[in-house]
């Protein structure tokens, strides 16, 4: 093998910008639906996990990767129809309605995820575009899933639906102003409970890559508040799928980085190195925040306590 | 300030009633905060044994286990009771923000770093007096959570970050800052499959309360309730901070400190789990290592949300959780459940706690200002 170094370090950033970040952009541009709609939930992290467990177990039962991820984004429907339906209720907050489900979501899936710790589950396939390199690093670097591009699609084409078609401009004005839309006559909690439900499929099948392809078996800490990052992650990319995909990029990046410098032998702080994509999540939020709340481009609806 | 009556007293004196009418209305009023949590989580309850029924366990033997398991014998209440009093102080570290409308959710990595400074002051400190040790092993625990926590509350204040998520994150580095340090510089070497820090010296760990077999940090853990509640519902900065937490305009317009009460409330939450952290140091492990990461920071967000973020409450809702977090082997051994079935029933009892949020105000029975002969309009006053 020959010893690239530096560069060695890089393009295992690179690769692993790619592998890590496709959960993030699933579970990013979901929330990014459920927040256009005036509504934050939380709870995508649980759904991230329950998602995991299930497409897990199906593929385990079924022998179908893919039948997986179709169960995994039901039970994410499923989760995102409970936050929309629980916070129609007049009183109710959706942030805390979010953090018992993040718990719920996570109880459930150690619950029947119990038995599946063992098995071994058939992969998603991945597209091999370093077939022209010979170096082995480079060829794993660009070992691309398919959902990765399927998500990089939806981003294209969430960011096209949200300007040029009719549902993408109800969910803006729902989440923009509420009296705005009942008074066009549109059903506003309908409209939420529906764009919760889109987020939760979403992030059930960025659940489903967890366990499915990176890092590929389920286990009860493979999230470690993945989900809640990528909610932190809409925030930095102002509503805007497209900037999700760059910022999901980006996160993949910051999470490779830990496991790239140790595979070159830099032992030292590795702890540090695993917390860098939350330093990062973090310094991102204090950057793009304002003292005056309003941000470019944020939902009107959203963060107002009922 | 002389509003200090809370809003719903200031309804029944204008609706004037008869004393037996007024004493009916006393009794109303207080029984809702009884009344609709009791029957939330019973209906929590319901929904878990259906969750039960479904696989064929027994809700019945599941009930009597935490019964024996968690407070059936001395031991067991002992047991309870050893792990309600990190997750009282937890539970504040939620309950302290939430007056002013905040939802902090990182006092676990305040609970780690709180341990982690108790143990690291311990070590120069090492064959000193314990009368002075103590202390300070207390306080810098206490500091290091409410550096952190406050840091959340800052942000919040003068930078609009959202305080939710920065708390988690926040939480993340302690962790992964506690870990580092604990492998690291901290670690003793002769520490070798469980890395951990240097032990505290024999004479700082701290006993049992007297004539108790449950350590001190149950009483401290009570004593910051009741503090809290005192703060809260009884001084002008409590009621500063609920005027704050019901409307931030409101509250700058009355000239009120809002940012400093955001950092000061968040700073005591997190140095109130920091404590936590303290105790479970200076009782139960003797240093800090892995094991401060046992999710009394989880237990504690559920245990503040179930007791409506009123310190009171925390004190039997902390001993309930206890008990059935202590039953949790029993429940694995006997009827062959995963330990994440006690996480199954807290998550449902979370989520119908909070739907039942907008039952407030709603029962006729529970509102005076909803009686026949109140005059109209003295509701909406």
């Amino acid at each position: 093998m020959t010893d690239l170094g530096l560069w060695s370090v890089l393009l295992a950033v690179i690769g692993g910008a790619i592998r890590v970040s496709t959960p993030f952009l699933f579970v990013s541009l979901g929330e990014t639906i459920t927040e256009r709609s005036g509504r934050i939930n939380l709870g995508l992290e649980g759904t991230l996990v329950f998602g995991a467990m299930s497409a897990y177990a199906t593929a385990v039962l079924t022998g179908s990767p893919w039948a997986g991820v179709a169960v995994a984004g039901l039970c994410g429907a499923g989760f995102g129809l409970l936050h929309g339906w629980i916070c129609r209720f007049p009183r109710v907050n959706d942030v805390a309605v979010g953090i018992s489900l993040m718990l719920l979501g996570s109880g459930l899936a150690f619950f029947f995820g119990k038995s599946f710790i063992q098995p071994s589950a058939p992969p998603l396939p991945a597209i091999p575009f370093g077939f022209w390199s010979d170096l082995p690093q480079v060829q794993a670097a660009l070992q691309v899933n398919v959902l990765f591009l399927v998500g990089a699609a939806l981003a294209l084409f969430l960011w096209w639906a949200f300007r040029n078609t009719r549902i993408g401009l109800v969910v803006r004005i729902v989440g923009d102003s509420a009296d705005a839309a009942r008074a066009m006559g549109y059903d506003v909690d309908r409209v939420r409970l529906l764009s919760t439900a889109a987020g939760g499929v979403l992030a059930g099948i960025g659940g489903a890559y967890l366990s499915l392809y990176y890092p590929g078996s389920w286990n009860e800490g493979i999230s470690s508040g993945q989900g809640l990052m990528a909610v932190a992650l809409v925030v930095f990319a102002r509503w805007n799928p497209l900037a999700c995909f760059g910022a999901a990029l980006l996160f993949g990046g910051a999470g490779a980085l830990g496991p790239a410098l140790q595979s070159v032998g830099v032992a030292q702080g590795y702890y540090l190195f695993y917390a860098a994509p939350y330093v990062l999540t973090l310094a991102l939020l204090i950057a793009t925040s304002s003292p005056d709340r309003a941000l470019a481009g944020a939902p009107g609806e959203l963060g107002q306590s009922k | 300030m002389a509003a200090d009556a809370a809003p719903s007293e200031a309804i029944v004196s204008d609706v004037r009633l008869s004393p037996t009418r007024e004493a009916r209305a006393w009794i109303a009023q207080r029984a809702e905060a009884f009344v609709i949590p009791l029957c939330a989580a019973a209906l929590g309850l319901l929904l878990f044994s259906l969750f039960l029924l479904s696989l064929g366990k027994s809700p019945a033997t599941f009930l009597d286990l935490v019964q024996r398991g968690g407070f059936g014998s001395a031991f067991a209440l002992q047991n309870s009771l050893q792990r309600a009093a990190p997750i009282l102080l937890a539970a504040l570290c939620v309950a302290l923000p939430a007056r002013l409308g905040l939802v902090i959710i990182g006092g676990e990595g305040a609970i780690v770093l709180g341990g982690l400074a108790a143990a690291a002051a311990a070590l120069p400190l090492a064959g000193g007096p314990s009368l002075v040790a103590v202390p300070v092993m207390a306080l810098a625990a206490a500091l290091a959570g409410a550096l952190w926590i406050g840091a959340v509350g800052w942000l919040r204040a003068y930078r609009g970050v959202n305080e939710t998520i920065a708390s988690l994150l926040i939480s993340y580095i302690a962790i992964a800052l506690a870990n580092h340090l604990i492998e690291g510089l901290l670690r003793d070497p002769a520490s070798l499959n469980k890395p951990s820090t240097k032990p505290i010296d024999e004479a700082f760990r701290i006993g049992p309360m007297p004539g108790l077999d449950v350590h001190w940090g149950l009483g401290i853990g009570i004593i910051a309730c009741l503090l809290a509640w005192d703060l809260t519902e009884r001084t002008t900065i409590g009621f500063a901070a609920r005027v704050a937490g019901g409307n931030v305009r409101a509250a700058q317009i009355q000239g009120l400190p809002v940012g400093r009460l955001v950092v000061g409330f968040t700073a005591l939450g997190g140095a109130c789990a920091a404590l936590a952290g303290f105790f479970e140091v200076a009782v139960v492990h003797g240093n800090a290592n892995a094991s401060l990461i046992a999710g009394y920071g989880y237990t504690g967000i559920l245990v503040a949300f179930l007791a409506r973020q009123n310190p009171l409450a925390i004190m039997p809702v902390a001993f309930l959780l206890g008990g059935i977090e202590a039953s949790s082997g029993l429940i694995q051994r006997r009827m062959h459940l995963p330990d994440a079935t006690v996480l199954v029933l807290e998550g449902l009892l979370f989520v119908v706690v909070l739907v039942s949020e907008t039952f407030y105000g709603r029962f006729k029975a529970f509102n005076p200002h909803l009686w026949s002969n109140a005059p109209k309009g003295a509701a909406a006053s």
